[in-house]
């Protein structure tokens, strides 16, 4: 399988460079194997919020999701969790944390936080950078929701309308009052987030902030801004503007991307990957199995001028899903796997996909690859389709993640796991 | 695929386009500067406005054509693409400018200076004489324009050809303009290299591949230049000939640029894109199959390496770090950016040299703060600038194998 005398192939080849694929390549290569992480672009993880949303919602809302996980898993066994064990996913947490440099993360499976998002509503999130954590709703005192009038996308007055109204369900007050700041006069009429945290690293604009925010803030008041302070040097401009404010801050996640959280969380980690030994392949596609006597020899990858065989010992699949083309659904209704060929568990051409409400739980929700508990994708008849290949993420089907608020946790959790498989079959 | 098709087919990618703005997080030129306004919005947003009428987007002309736009598109659109049409259609509308004609064209700024080489780098480094240039003709005083070597690679090559019983890998180099006339070292150390792995290097007749005149936005002169380069190259790829470049740019405009954007589509095409590679990841894909001579002799430097825009636009990953992984007591430092900023010609111009700066800043900034003993780089207008940013000596990754195997 491995070719000719003296190749050296690489260990692994991931197909994949959002959470699952990254967390995957990283484990693998800081356990010495080599490996190349295959993308076609740069990655959604850039438009996330940066959150790890374990399970929010069964679809009453959940508290901790570690004490719900074990029933929820029994009631789903379909559901990707149903393979994942609370100290998997417990230990795919502290890993992370342990992964993302000086973006740092705070929380765990134990409880959810609800951090309000663009547009006031408090959101289950298990864990979350620390600069998102004093939104908690639950522990915060009154909150001055802050925007940025250069920023079109963000509007303090819609959050802090929405948060005093969420009062009621979450059983305690929610006191919001929003401000909106002009610190740039002479700056450009409009910037996107990214722009504004790029504006954030300089001091004297951070000053400008500071001293608005400092006019404006009264009393016992947590600021809320949306999260765009700073890239690079996120936790400096955070820990910062609160000395310079003197009050605690809170990054509030932008609804409309790009998401600057989500950048942080992408370079962390794939800074983190380089420096392990990792490489990456972008602009590139897997475009089909490689096959030697009937066996899973490596990925045909499509670069510039033609598709090349690209040798490996194991493949990981971390493509995505519905959404970020892993599985595809062309117009007869045929769902289908491109990268390998796999067989795809989905309604089939002639059954029925998708029901008329927009927000109905579709059939083809769950579509996605099937998998066995190391996370190799079987067939029909539930065995592995090739004992070298294993999926990680939004491909696995199963999950409704934008319902049940539970993608980053499969993603964390199963990319961690598949990597665990490969290193015991490694030795 | 016909012209027509394909044509179609990098347009029509705009309808991929989900504003996800990942693009426009991704631009190293809109991140320094707001006469840019981004990929995104210069491209599928701007292109499904543009029909047959008079181009009013003058900002196109600030795109420095590095591509990264559409090596971090996660659709597949073809944003630097479907921009450089664009452009060239502008450029067209407005008129080209002289200095544009004149930078765009290698080969005639080769065979005027070549055999005066003293007296042209002696004005090319005269700061009056920059300063006229940059009055008249608007080349910034300041940009780092190259030093003609006074002689070419090809009349080197004339007095050193390849024995009849070197290797059997049979190898037609495409050695580009600058290594002909402004780093002939670096031919003749790409052949020692491939030549010591077994490789018969054959030289076709070549021109430029009109990457120049295509980021001016001539392409018409630009189709001329690549149809007659792949007129030359194409009976040898016929034969079997893997063609290697060393100039990963020009590369890359045989193996997608010319079709995808100045819409060249014929069989000499088709053959040479299947078969060009450049050098590194020539030779790293002899490695991956146990094939590449390992007899490297230690060379105890610390480099850097940065992988040029158009090295990414192959999607061939970065070739470059394996092979100098390779090297005893070498020390390789990755660099992480996207651009140098030169982008081919763009950082030359009066109005877009500060630009370019800014968009090296990054780049300059990691290099100086590693203290490399040389910056490696695959791309010959980004080693000009990454001295000219850093003042560290800047070469081909292939220049530290050579040294490696002991080959001078």
């Amino acid at each position: 399988m491995n070719g000719p005398p003296g190749a050296r192939y690489p260990d692994v080849i991931v197909l994949g460079a959002g959470l699952s694929g990254l967390v995957a390549a990283i484990r693998l290569a800081e356990a010495g194997l080599r490996v190349v992480t295959v993308a076609k672009g740069y990655g959604s993880m850039r438009l996330s919020p940066a959150t790890i949303d374990i399970l929010g919602y069964r679809p009453d809302p959940v508290d901790s999701p570690a004490q719900a996980l074990p029933g929820f898993a029994a009631a789903h066994p379909e559901h990707p969790y149903a393979l994942i064990g609370p100290d998997t996913l417990a230990d795919s947490v502290q890993w992370l944390k342990e992964h993302v440099g000086t973006y740092a993360y705070v929380g765990d499976p134990g409880e959810n936080m609800l951090l309000p998002t663009a547009i006031g509503v408090p959101r289950p999130s298990a864990v979350a950078p620390e600069t998102m954590a004093g939104g908690d709703v639950r522990r915060a005192g009154p909150l001055l929701i802050a925007g940025l009038g250069v920023l079109k996308d963000f509007h303090p007055s819609i959050a802090a309308e929405n948060l005093q109204a969420a009062t009621t369900a979450y059983g305690r007050a929610v006191q919001a009052r929003p401000v909106m700041l002009h610190p740039s006069a002479n700056g450009p009429a409009d910037v996107n987030s990214l722009g504004l945290a790029r504006q954030f690293e300089d001091g004297a604009f951070r000053s400008a902030v500071a001293a608005e925010l400092r006019a404006a803030v009264r009393g016992e008041e947590t600021i809320g801004l949306p999260a765009v302070l700073g890239m690079d040097q996120a936790r400096s401009v955070w820990t910062e503007l609160q000395q310079a404010v003197g009050r605690p801050v809170f990054e509030i996640p932008t609804a409309v991307p790009p998401s600057v959280p989500g950048m942080r969380l992408a370079r962390a980690l794939q800074d983190r990957l380089r420096r392990a030994g990792g490489r990456f392949v972008f602009g590139a596609q897997a475009v089909g199995p490689e096959l030697r006597n009937g066996k899973l020899a490596g990925v045909r990858i499509r670069s510039a001028a033609r598709v090349t065989p690209r040798m490996c010992r194991w493949v990981v699949l971390a493509t995505g899903g519905l959404g970020a083309g892993g599985i595809e659904v062309d117009l007869s209704g045929a769902v289908s796997e491109h990268s390998l060929g796999l067989p795809v568990h989905a309604p089939g051409p002639g059954e029925t996909g998708f029901l008329p409400g927009y927000l109905s739980d579709h059939p083809m929700d769950t579509a996605g690859l099937r998998v066995d508990h190391t996370l190799r994708p079987v067939g029909p008849d539930g065995e592995p389709v090739y004992p070298n290949a294993y999926a990680a993420g939004a491909v696995i089907g199963g999950a409704r993640p934008w319902r049940e608020k539970s993608g980053d946790g499969i993603s964390l959790s199963t990319g961690y796991l598949a990597a665990d498989a490969i290193l015991k079959e490694a030795g | 695929m016909t012209a027509e098709q394909e044509f179609d087919f990098i347009r029509d990618s705009l309808d991929h386009c989900v504003k996800c703005t990942i693009c426009e997080t991704a631009c190293p030129v809109a991140a320094v500067t707001p006469l840019f306004p981004g990929p995104k919005y210069e491209g599928p947003q701007a292109e499904r406005l543009r029909g047959a009428g008079p181009s009013v987007d003058a900002s196109l002309d600030y795109c420095s054509s590095c591509g990264i736009c559409t090596l971090a598109c996660p659709q597949g659109v073809h944003v630097a693409e479907i921009n450089s049409r664009a452009r060239a259609v502008m450029k067209q509308q407005h008129g080209i400018p002289i200095r544009d004609q004149l930078i765009a064209r290698p080969p005639l700024q080769g065979k005027l200076g070549t055999p005066v080489a003293p007296l042209a780098n002696f004005v090319l480094s005269n700061r009056l004489a920059r300063l006229v240039a940059e009055k008249t003709v608007g080349i910034h005083r300041n940009a780092p324009v190259p030093k003609f070597a006074g002689r070419t690679f090809r009349s080197w090559a004339r007095r050193h050809p390849a024995p009849a019983t070197a290797g059997t890998r049979r190898v037609a180099y495409f050695h580009g303009c600058s290594t002909n006339y402004f780093e002939p070292g670096l031919g003749e150390k790409a052949v020692a290299v491939l030549a010591h792995n077994g490789c018969r290097v054959v030289l076709p007749r070549q021109e430029c591949c009109g990457l120049p005149l295509q980021s001016n936005g001539i392409f018409d002169s630009a189709r001329s230049y690549v149809r007659r380069l792949v007129a030359g190259l194409a009976p040898y790829a016929r034969q079997g000939y893997t063609i290697v470049a060393t100039s990963t740019s020009c590369g890359l405009m045989l193996k997608r640029e010319a079709r995808e954007i100045l819409g060249v589509e014929d069989d000499d095409l088709r053959v040479v894109s299947s078969q060009t590679y450049d050098i590194c990841e020539f030779l790293a894909d002899l490695d991956l199959a146990g094939e590449l001579k390992t007899d490297f002799q230690p060379v105890p430097l610390t480099v850097t390496y940065h992988a040029p825009c158009q090295q990414q636009g192959h999607n061939i990953g970065k070739p470059a770090l394996d092979l100098l992984g390779l090297i005893p007591e070498l020390t390789v430092i990755e660099l992480d950016r996207a651009c140098c900023g030169i982008a081919g010609t763009y950082g030359l111009k009066r109005e877009k040299y500060d630009i370019a700066m800014q968009v090296g800043s990054g780049l300059f900034g990691d290099i100086r703060a590693a203290e490399p003993d040389l910056a490696v780089c695959d791309s010959e207008t980004c080693r000009w600038q990454i001295t000219h940013g850093t003042g560290r000596t800047s070469v081909h990754p292939v220049e530290v194998m050579y040294r490696a195997y002991g080959l001078s």
